[in-house]
């Protein structure tokens, strides 16, 4: 065993100086860089991270799937980014930044001396460019909606060399969260192929190491189609650590592209790879039972911001020939249906079984994980058949001889509940739901249905009773739950397409919402969403289950492993991480 | 060789009596969950404890025991035991479709429970959804067999028989039916179907169609004995005599071709179980909850489930044990029927 630890660090040795990293450039005078006060680590060595599928691009403006999105993040920077530990926002490339009183004006301080990873200066006219295409309705980017404020785009102008300037078109709460993820492109490379109208084929994964570069602490070095991404070191990088020297650390981070879950787990757990993130709770209680033999370093971040729920069709059927799913439907729309299903669900049961007690029960649609949103007073009432029963009885229903529920025309209550047959959690939570609301006599069917047909259904084609789905991910802030609480929202889910509020509760709810998108003050916008959340709970559009714990891990010798509940939740301090270990110190400087 | 045949059928009669019986060698409802109890690991019997020997073996209560915040594993209660009984009363089941009874085999005095294999995911009795989905599974190859077999020789004997064009466009579509992929094209066909089906109707569709999917072999078989048997001497002069096709059918080529369907039978009805269990294991088979040897063991398509729960196997050893079972009854056959031949 010690041999071949001991072959493995000479061929990694041997690897590290064979494809020698650049080393970090000394710093400049008059470079502006950003000091990490509590970091410390040491240079060298190559950090693998398998990867369940190989990105799509590496174009920043284009990139649609979390893969892409999780290598381009590395390669790239960004003017002000949210620290995934505190979920607060800190100066990027922006080291300072002014609001104006009425909420409508950012002055943003860039950081002087910056260089792009191939060398080239960044500055203010970088920042001009890189909104107009992320704004430029022909390059089409997923980004632009957040851009786009009332119909009116955000008004970007260069001030000086080091100073831009942002106009919204009215006050935008929380609105410096938007600079997280928009990546600053260099203008001297992207210029030409913007203006010839082939933006969007620009960084396809074939692009050559020399012909892309960013802000992030990693640059491209080569990708091999069908098995891995490699970066090196930028050598130009814009932090350093408390011993003012350059980040990153490491020498290379290589994404391999391993295919699924499960093999994740598997290279993971061959020492093949370092770090593994999204792990589902049976997967990390299978690498908690293994870590006394490995060493292996496991983070139960605790619960993340992802909500499952059960979800009714309550969508408009008018046209569509559905009938008897549109026969279901007056019970789907009592709001006393729904509070006995609520009340009949053993969510501690989905807690411990699905998520293996790596999770939390929810009753709305913020969770624990989110503690500057969460509505604290919102009741948790545990398990009740009996008032559930009582519900029923109330709302009209009735049982047969054989236990079996009526509703008030004398039919029996059977419905069906899809879910995705790739989520083996959702397919769980089915299987306890068909249990549990058997006790009340009602005939439940679970059907898994591959992803795509799911969605079509649930987007399109309106063919199903109840769904099991999940949402949310993305930021603590409440306003990227625009889109599923305003009624014209694209993930409106329970009823699309609506043409006004079909009820006076979703007539609040979306004043509520809109209310809290133009509130700067963070009581006042708390109080209005608290408001929201406690309209959703009572009034019950989706049946909220439970969400899952954060859980990732990363073998022994990784350092300054923090994992984060917020997307990405392993590599967002990739300049941070390092390796320990003897054989590995100072591999990659000369 | 006689003895031989006589335990193999003694066994699988055996196996099948059981499977048809579930609900009696069954303790609990293959449905109930037992939440408390999700992947207890299969109950130990014991015959001593403290106070010396007993002749009835027990089990010992199993209680979760947590390690830091997180459920460990499950361990032995030495304080609580429960003596196994014979011939106890448990839930109402019914029997042979038919017959409502709630005496079992065996069981423990409550609040004890035997979990023989251990218990699923959502603690549900591995060994009762083993005995239950096996009479689905079994159930569904057998009578997927028969259709084959009815079907395939039917259109083998027309073929060989009349031959001409009728023979050419019978082989026509039988090469045509070998050479589609299957479980491609009823992925295609699920998509179709009403999202929800009954257990029934399942049953039904999945015997229907792995039965009609098969035809094709045994057909070309049946055709290849009928060609040959239809020339032999006591044919054409029976023929001479004025016989009819049917008393020809009948009389001559039909008992040629009764030991080679037998023999296909025993060799098919494992092939089909297993195609059960294929098509369950891409969700064409019986919906949860009710079992089926299929969609018990579709779980393990998760790698921690794999690797964790070394009972929740049991399903493929079953169907393991049943195929060798029927294999070892087909090669007797097919050795009887050469010796029967020459």
């Amino acid at each position: 065993m010690k041999l071949i630890r001991l072959a493995l660090h000479v061929c990694l040795l041997a690897g590290a100086c064979f494809a020698a990293a650049p080393a970090p450039e000394a710093a400049k005078p008059g470079e502006e860089l950003s000091r990490m006060a509590d970091v410390t680590g040491h240079y060298g060595g190559h950090l693998t991270v398998g990867q369940r599928s190989e990105p799509k691009t590496l174009n920043p403006v284009t990139a649609t799937d979390a893969v892409s999105r999780e290598v381009i993040g590395r390669l790239m920077g960004d003017l002000i980014e949210i620290n995934r530990s505190t979920q607060l926002t800190e100066p990027a490339l922006a080291k300072s930044w002014k609001i104006s009183a009425d909420g409508c004006m950012f002055t943003l301080q860039l950081r002087k001396g910056m260089r792009f990873s191939d060398g080239h200066p960044f500055d203010a006219d970088d920042v001009v460019f890189s909104f107009n295409v992320y704004m430029d309705e022909a390059v089409d980017s997923p980004q632009r909606d957040l851009l786009i404020i009332d119909g009116k785009p955000i008004v970007v102008s260069k001030l000086d060399q080091y100073t831009v300037r942002f106009v919204l078109p009215r006050p935008y709460a929380a609105a410096e969260r938007l600079f997280d993820g928009l990546a600053m492109l260099p203008k001297h490379l992207l210029e030409k192929p913007y203006h010839d109208g082939h933006f969007a084929q620009a960084w396809s994964l074939n692009v050559s190491p020399a012909g892309i570069a960013g802000l992030g602490p990693f640059r491209l070095k080569q990708y091999v189609p069908g098995q891995r991404v490699v970066l090196e070191r930028n050598p130009y990088y814009w932090k350093v650590d408390r011993e003012n020297q350059r980040l990153p650390y490491l020498d290379e981070l290589v994404f391999l592209f391993v295919g699924t879950e499960d093999a994740q787990i598997m290279r993971f757990e061959a020492g093949e790879t370092d770090i593994v993130s999204r792990l589902s709770s049976d997967n990390y209680s299978l690498l908690a039972r293994e870590k006394s033999r490995t060493g292996s370093q496991l983070a139960d971040m605790g619960p993340g911001l992802e909500y499952n729920f059960l979800l009714f069709n309550l969508n408009d059927l008018g046209g569509k020939k559905l009938d008897e799913v549109a026969g279901k439907q007056a019970w789907f729309r009592d709001l006393k249906f729904r509070q006995a299903i609520n009340a009949a669900i053993d969510r501690q049961s989905i807690v411990r079984l699905v998520y293996g007690s790596h999770g939390a029960a929810l009753w709305g649609n913020v969770g624990p994980g989110n503690k500057l949103w969460v509505n604290q007073t919102l009741p948790h009432p545990q398990q009740s058949v009996e008032s559930a029963r009582q519900l029923l009885k109330s709302g009209g229903y009735s049982w047969n001889a054989a236990g079996q529920l009526l509703d008030s025309g004398g039919r029996p209550v059977e419905f069906t509940i899809i879910t995705s047959s790739s989520n083996s959690q959702r397919m769980k939570m089915a299987t306890l739901l068909q249990d549990d609301l058997s006790h009340l006599g009602m005939q439940v069917h679970a059907v898994p249905l591959e992803f795509r047909a799911m969605i079509d259904r649930v987007f399109q084609s309106f063919d199903y009773d109840a769904a099991i789905m999940g949402l949310g991910g993305g930021d603590a802030d409440p306003n990227p739950e625009m889109n599923v609480w305003t009624f014209n929202g694209t993930s409106h889910l329970w009823h699309l397409n609506e043409t006004q509020p079909a009820t006076g509760w979703e007539r609040e709810l979306d004043q509520l919402m809109q209310q809290q998108m133009v509130t700067l003050d963070y009581a006042k916008r708390k109080q209005l969403y608290d408001r929201a959340q406690q309209l959703i709970a009572e009034n019950l559009p989706f049946i909220f289950l439970g969400t899952p714990d954060i859980l990732a891990g990363a073998t022994a010798r990784v350092g300054n492993f923090h994992p984060a509940v917020l997307d990405p939740y392993t590599l967002w301090n990739a300049d941070e991480l390092y390796l320990r270990g003897p054989a590995l110190e100072n591999a990659g400087v000369r | 060789m006689r003895t031989k045949v006589a335990v193999l059928i003694v066994l699988l009669a055996g196996l099948h009596l059981v499977l048809l019986l579930a609900g009696f060698f069954a303790p609990y409802d293959p449905i109930v969950q037992n939440r408390e109890q999700s992947y207890a690991p299969p109950t130990r019997l014991h015959f001593r404890d403290g106070s010396g020997w007993h002749l009835r073996p027990f089990a010992y209560a199993s209680t979760v025991v947590l390690e830091g915040d997180q459920e460990g594993s499950y361990q032995e209660d030495h304080s609580r035991e429960y003596t196994v009984r014979f011939f106890v009363t448990g839930p109402r089941v019914e029997l042979l479709g038919i017959y409502q009874s709630s005496v079992h085999l065996f069981g423990v005095d409550g609040p004890g429970r035997i979990f023989l294999l251990g218990t699923d995911a959502y603690g549900r009795d591995e060994w009762s959804r083993l005995l239950c989905g096996g009479q689905i599974s079994v159930a569904a190859g057998i009578a997927a067999t028969l259709i084959t077999l009815l079907f395939g020789s039917a259109v083998g004997i027309v073929a060989g028989y009349y031959g001409g064009w009728i023979d050419e466009a019978l082989m026509g579509a039988n090469e045509l039916f070998l050479s589609l992929p299957w479980l491609y094209f009823l992925l295609g066909v699920r998509a179709f179907l009403p999202l929800h089906l009954s257990t029934l109707r399942t049953f039904f569709l999945l015997t229907g169609v792995i039965g009609l999917i098969g035809w094709a072999r045994p057909a070309r078989l049946v055709r290849g004995v009928v060609l040959s048997s239809r020339n032999r001497n006591y044919v054409l002069a029976a023929r001479g005599f004025g016989a009819s096709d049917f008393y020809l059918l009948r009389r001559h080529i039909l008992p040629e071709v009764f030991g080679l369907l037998l023999t296909q039978a025993v060799l098919l009805v494992p092939r089909y179980i297993a195609a059960e269990v294929t098509l369950s294991f891409f969700g064409l088979g019986v919906n949860e909850p009710v079992a089926s040897w299929g969609n018990m063991l579709s779980t393990l398509q998760q790698y921690s489930v794999l690797v964790s729960y070394g009972w929740l196997l049991a399903p493929a050893c079953a169907l393991v044990v049943t195929s060798v079972l029927y294999s070892a009854l087909a090669e007797v056959f097919h050795s009887r029927l050469k010796s029967h031949s020459t």
